[in-house]
Parts: structure tokens; C-alpha cells; sequence
């Protein structure tokens, strides 16, 4: 197999630098750096000790032997980056940035977040490394989770509301991007997903992929042999690729990726891009998109705000079409029923995001023999859904 | 080589003027008025038009022109109407014309269509923020085999010099310098930095240069007119029009507006303008 991306960032077809020529330059000497840092030794020491002794790392790879017999099939484990340091995986990769940030010698991040999980990882390692972090969100974003903005000035980061557009994570994104290009030589823009122009793409999946490989070690000493399938939830799809990267080789492990299916796919309101997308360009990068007959992006929707994004990561694009991971949904309702069942059954709080794959899971590990072994990435934990939960069900806190 | 925006530089060259090239969002407020607004401008003085094609998420640009893309996307503005609007102007006008535009919008019609339809239609040039160099060979070759349109890449203070030349050597109607780092409607505050490099890239190339981004005053206009080969107005005309439409004077205030600008642009003293077109 080829190695992706290719030198220009190209995943198959997918990926690329789509960016203004302002940022071009920030662009390679962000590919220059995170080059030379991925070859360094000290560079990669630093990372793993702060894995280790700050996020917490390695996370465990948990049998859920209730829920295993409850859906009586496949053996089900969990690999928890619930676990992680502020509550999912995010912050493996604003570490990473963060590190890297310090060497190209930049003094200011900008981000954007959509649930807010991203948004708090960033404020997280910005006051670990005295940073200055100035944190964009949409408005409408910044009502749904009004704990997180919260968190992140607790934090002594910025938060700047963005009233733009459809007021959500693609509005953020956008936001950030003028704010690079404005101020692009004193700062880092520390994007979220495995989205914007290359080398986002490559280096997001590499932080992430600490995920994938501790979870090859942890199954073969648990198990000594590899798993059938793994499963995880794609918004920008990041924590699905960290989990699916170093397992992309091993042909007999299958992979399923969950988008968001909102109301259903029929109704046209979801987040699912290869169910209703085709390819084209946003924020830098060529990949699937949901979008009109025109081009315009069309507004997404899932009660998952992580997964409420109109393009997915272009690695996924390419995986997609060479048919190496499979694609699927679950709606709203689907997630929300697979989020009391984790709770119930294993005593965890999934993530509405992660609830999106145990959703997967509920209909997938029945048709899989008992013998066979099914991971499942829990990318974070629900207390930031709890409040939206309880107003749903009209419940007052 | 016929191509109406390398005639219309050197005519310019020829006698001794620097080209006003205005910007305004097809389809803001209506797609008639865009009509109207583009024999206005020429009327006044204006020697090239570009027409932004809106486009629901524009990173490249600031709070005036987004707000414009939303007015426009919601008037029913499409890239296919758009060029039939060039259509129907080409019966009226031979101002050169070029579309400002996402590269979404050209991937969701095909670029070969695209290309094909701007030609027939009557495009002359094309600009694409999110489009640097290395990804625009499918475009880039697509428009020659099609005759046009011609393909105008952005420089920016931050391009390094191999861009530079990677930039000039694709640019074929004028190159885009843009004159800040930032957005469309930044503040421009340094001028003398804008000269230096509008005379670095005069020195390496031929081609025409025009400056734009942050241009809002006659008096900046005049100023960059004194180096540049063409001076772009995009979002302070922008904002004009949003606020201005529907005065029942507005299409003469903007004619009005352009002979202004234009005027800063004719030749002052022999001087400067000779230099330029011995070169060329």
C-alpha cells in the first residue's frame, strides 16, 4: 500500500491545500515543523511523557462483559478515551499542537469548537504552556453548551461568538481561518479534526493514532489475536481514524465508521456525508461534503453537535471509496436509546457523539458469533450532555 | 491572445492610466440591478468588473462581502444565472469581466462545463481565493483548451519568492496582489510596504499588477495608482450598495463614484506613467 498522504497532502483524489495564498507559506512551515518534530526524539519523548503524566495515558481497554451477554454476540470492548484528561480524546492532539506551537516559536493559538470538547482541550494545554488561546464559536453553539464556553474562560481563554452563517461549527471554522489569515506570523491555528488543508489532515491522525496503537498492544495481551471489527463514530473523524490507522493494514480487521443520521436520512436533516454528499471543497480540503446542486453547503443537523459538521475528514473520502471502511448511521433517536443502555448496562455516560457508535454496536454485535471481537472507541464522556439530556426530557435541574 | 483584459492594460498602458476595477456581488440586491450596476460603473470610468459569485461559507473574506454573499444566495443567485447575466450584458458592454469565485461553486457545475459556459457566455477572467497554484492544474489547463477564461492568481506579503514566480507564471489577465494580511475590508495602514513589493513584482515581471483588499478612500486609490497597474474597490462599494440601493439617485451617485475614483487615476504628470509603458 502507498504511503497517504502523497507529498502535496493527497489522500487518492482527496485532501489537498485549498487555502488562501496568505496562509500558504504559514501552511508549509507548519508542514516543515511537524516534519522535522515527528523525526525528533526529544520532540516525541516530551509528547509521550505529557501523554503519560497529563492526559493520562495509556486509556483502558475495557470488557463490557454486561453488554456483551445483553446483546448476546460479539465480545465487546471499549476503548476508553472517556478517560482522558477533560473527558474525551481531543486533547491527545491539542498536546501535540501545543508542543509543536512552542517549537515554531508562536505565542498565540486560535481554535474553533463546536460541542465545546475540542474548544476546552485547547484551553486546557494553553494555560499548561502559557499560551494565549483565543477559542471561536458559534453563537448558537455557544447557548447549547453554555457549561463548556464556561470551562474555557475558567481556563483564561477567549471565547468570540461567531454570528455568521448558520452560527455553528462550520461558521467557527471559517472564523478561524480569518483570524489566521490575519494574524498569521505570531499565531498557530490548533484545528480540531482531521480536516483544513494538508498537513491538518496527516498530523491530527498521527497525534490521534495513539488511540489505534495502544489498542493493538491491549487487545493481543488481553486476547492474543486481533479483533474482527472496530467501530467508531466520524464527524470530522478524528477519533475514528486514530482508532482505525495503525489497524488499516491488518485486511482482516473490519472497520465501521457512524455518521450522524439526525431525523434519518430521508428526512434530509443528518450530518451523513456518504450518504448524502459528493465530493467538493471547504475549509482547505477536498472531500465529501453535503452540499446543493449548486455547491452551497447545506445545514446539517444531529442532537451531536461534535457531529454536527457538513464535510468529513479527506482521509475518510478516500477509505470510503476504495471500500476499505465501511460507512454507516444512526439517528438521533438510535444514539439517544444507545446512550441509556451504556449507562445502564456499564455504568458509563458515553458522549452523545460516542453514543452515535454504540448505536453500531446494539444492531452489529448480535449478527457477530460469540467468538469474534468487536472494539468500540467511547471517544468521550457525557457530563457536557447531561444539562440537554434533562431539557429534552423536560426534566428541570 | 486576444483576450479583452491583456487589451485593455495595454491600452491603459498606452496612455499613460491606471485601470479601476470595482467589485460587486452578483445578485446583491438582484441579479438586474448587478446589470445595471456593471453599465453604471463602466459609464463612470471603470475599466474591468469582477463579479464575486456568492458562496455560503467565504473564509477569504470579511464581514461586508459574506453579508453580501447572504443577500445574494438569498435573491435565488446561482453560478448558471450569473452567467446568463454575463450573457445578456455582453449584448450591451465589451467591459472585460471576471468572476470572483469558491472553487466549490466551479466543482458543483464541472470544471470542463464550467469553463465552456464561461466562455460562451462571455467571461473574460477568473479568480479563486481557496485556489493557490499547485492545486489549479485541472482548472488552469481546462480554461486553455477551452479559450479562456484566463486564470488571475492572489500574491500576498507573505508569499515567498518561489510563489512569487509560480504566481506570475500562471497569471495570465493581471496579478492579484493583495495589499494587507487579512481579509476583504481589513484597514489598510501601510502603503509604503505595498509599493515596495508592487515594484519588486514590476521588476521581475511585466504583466500588469493590480492591488486590492482594504482599499476604501480615492485618496488610497490615487496613492496605489502611483505604483500599481490597477486598483481594485471591492468591499467599501460593497457597503455602499447594501446601504444605497434603493435611493431613487442611486445608479447616478455610483457612476458618480467611479468618475471619482477614476479620475485619481488618469495621468497626473508624464512622469511615472511614461516609465511604465516604455516598459511594456
Amino acid at each position: 500500500m502507498a504511503i497517504i498522504p502523497d507529498k502535496h497532502g493527497r489522500f487518492g483524489q482527496f485532501g489537498g491545500k485549498y487555502a488562501p495564498e496568505i496562509l500558504m507559506p504559514a501552511i508549509h512551515e507548519l508542514e516543515q515543523a511537524y516534519r522535522a518534530a515527528k523525526e525528533s526524539r526529544p520532540f516525541q519523548q516530551e509528547l509521550r511523557d505529557c501523554l503519560n503524566h497529563f492526559v493520562g495515558r495509556p486509556t483502558s481497554l475495557f470488557f463490557a462483559e454486561r453488554l456483551t451477554k445483553t446483546l448476546g454476540g460479539a465480545k465487546i470492548y471499549l476503548k476508553r478515551e472517556d478517560l482522558c484528561h477533560t473527558g474525551a480524546h481531543k486533547i491527545n492532539n491539542t498536546v501535540g499542537q501545543a508542543l509543536l506551537t512552542r517549537r515554531m516559536k508562536k505565542k498565540r493559538i486560535i481554535a474553533e469548537t463546536g460541542a465545546g470538547q475540542h474548544g476546552v482541550a485547547v484551553a486546557t494545554v494553553a494555560a499548561m504552556f502559557g499560551l494565549e488561546a483565543e477559542i471561536y464559536m458559534g453563537t448558537d453553539d455557544m447557548e447549547r453548551q453554555a457549561l463548556n464556553v464556561f470551562r474555557m474562560r475558567l481556563l483564561g481563554s477567549k471565547v468570540t461568538g461567531v454570528n455568521s452563517g448558520s452560527r455553528t461549527l462550520k461558521d467557527a471554522i471559517s472564523e478561524a481561518m480569518r483570524d489566521w489569515t490575519t494574524n498569521v506570523s505570531t499565531t498557530h491555528y490548533l484545528l480540531g479534526s482531521v480536516l483544513g488543508p494538508h498537513p491538518y489532515p496527516m498530523m491530527v491522525r498521527d497525534f490521534q493514532s495513539v488511540i489505534g496503537r495502544e489498542t493493538r498492544k491491549q487487545i493481543l495481551a488481553l486476547e492474543g489475536r486481533m479483533p474482527h471489527c472496530l467501530v467508531a463514530c466520524v464527524g470530522g473523524g478524528s477519533n475514528s481514524i486514530g482508532l482505525f490507522y495503525p489497524f488499516v493494514k491488518d485486511t482482516q480487521v473490519n472497520m465501521i465508521g457512524v455518521e450522524a443520521g439526525g431525523y434519518g436520512i430521508e428526512s434530509g436533516k443528518h450530518a451523513a456525508r456518504f450518504a448524502g454528499g459528493k465530493p467538493g471543497v471547504l475549509h482547505g480540503t477536498m472531500t465529501y461534503l453535503l452540499q446543493d446542486v449548486d455547491g452551497q453547503i447545506n445545514p446539517t443537523h444531529s442532537v451531536s453537535a461534535g457531529l454536527d459538521y457538513p464535510a468529513v475528514g479527506p482521509e475518510h473520502s478516500f477509505y470510503h471509496d476504495t471500500g476499505r471502511i465501511r460507512y454507516t448511521s444512526a439517528t438521533d433517536a438510535e444514539a439517544l436509546a444507545a446512550f441509556d443502555l451504556l449507562a445502564r448496562e456499564e455504568g458509563i455516560i458515553p458522549a452523545l457523539e460516542s453514543a452515535h457508535a454504540v448505536a453500531e454496536v446494539v444492531k452489529l454485535a448480535p449478527t457477530m458469533k460469540k467468538s469474534q471481537i468487536l472494539i468500540m472507541n467511547l471517544s468521550g464522556r457525557g457530563d457536557k450532555d447531561v444539562q440537554q439530556l434533562a431539557k429534552m426530557r423536560g426534566i428541570p435541574l | 491572445m486576444n483576450n479583452r483584459i491583456q487589451t485593455i492594460f495595454a491600452q491603459l498602458r498606452a496612455k499613460g492610466e491606471k485601470a479601476l476595477i470595482p467589485y460587486i456581488m452578483a445578485g446583491d440586491p438582484t441579479l438586474a440591478m448587478t446589470e445595471s450596476l456593471v453599465l453604471a460603473l463602466e459609464q463612470g470610468g471603470a475599466d474591468l468588473i469582477e463579479l464575486g459569485v456568492p458562496f455560503s461559507d467565504p473564509i477569504a473574506d470579511g464581514p461586508v462581502i459574506q453579508l453580501a454573499a447572504e443577500r445574494a444566495l438569498h435573491s435565488g443567485t446561482t453560478l448558471k444565472n450569473i452567467l446568463a447575466t454575463v450573457t445578456n450584458l455582453r449584448k450591451k458592454t465589451s467591459i472585460p469581466l471576471i468572476l470572483m469565485t469558491y472553487y466549490n461553486s466551479l466543482m458543483a457545475m464541472g470544471i470542463k462545463d464550467f469553463c465552456a459556459n464561461a466562455v460562451q457566455a462571455g467571461v473574460d477572467g477568473i479568480i479563486v481565493p481557496d485556489l493557490p497554484p499547485e492545486e489549479s492544474d485541472l482548472l488552469y489547463h481546462t480554461a486553455q483548451a477551452a479559450g479562456g477564461p484566463v486564470s488571475i492568481f492572489l500574491l500576498a506579503p507573505t508569499s515567498t519568492a518561489e510563489r512569487r514566480r509560480a504566481v506570475i507564471q500562471r497569471s495570465h489577465g493581471f496579478i492579484y496582489y493583495v495589499s494587507l494580511t487579512g481579509i476583504t475590508g481589513a484597514k489598510l495602514t501601510d502603503l509604503s510596504l505595498v509599493r515596495q513589493s508592487v515594484q519588486q513584482l514590476q521588476r521581475i515581471s511585466r504583466k500588469p499588477v493590480a492591488v486590492g483588499f482594504g482599499i476604501a478612500s480615492a485618496e488610497q486609490a490615487r496613492e496605489v495608482g502611483q505604483f500599481a497597474d490597477g486598483v481594485i474597490i471591492g468591499s467599501a462599494l460593497v457597503r455602499y450598495i447594501s446601504e444605497h440601493h434603493s435611493t431613487p439617485t442611486f445608479l447616478t451617485d455610483i457612476q458618480g463614484m467611479a468618475q471619482q475614483w477614476k479620475s485619481v487615476l488618469l495621468p497626473v504628470t508624464a512622469k511615472p506613467s511614461a516609465i511604465r509603458s516604455q516598459k511594456a
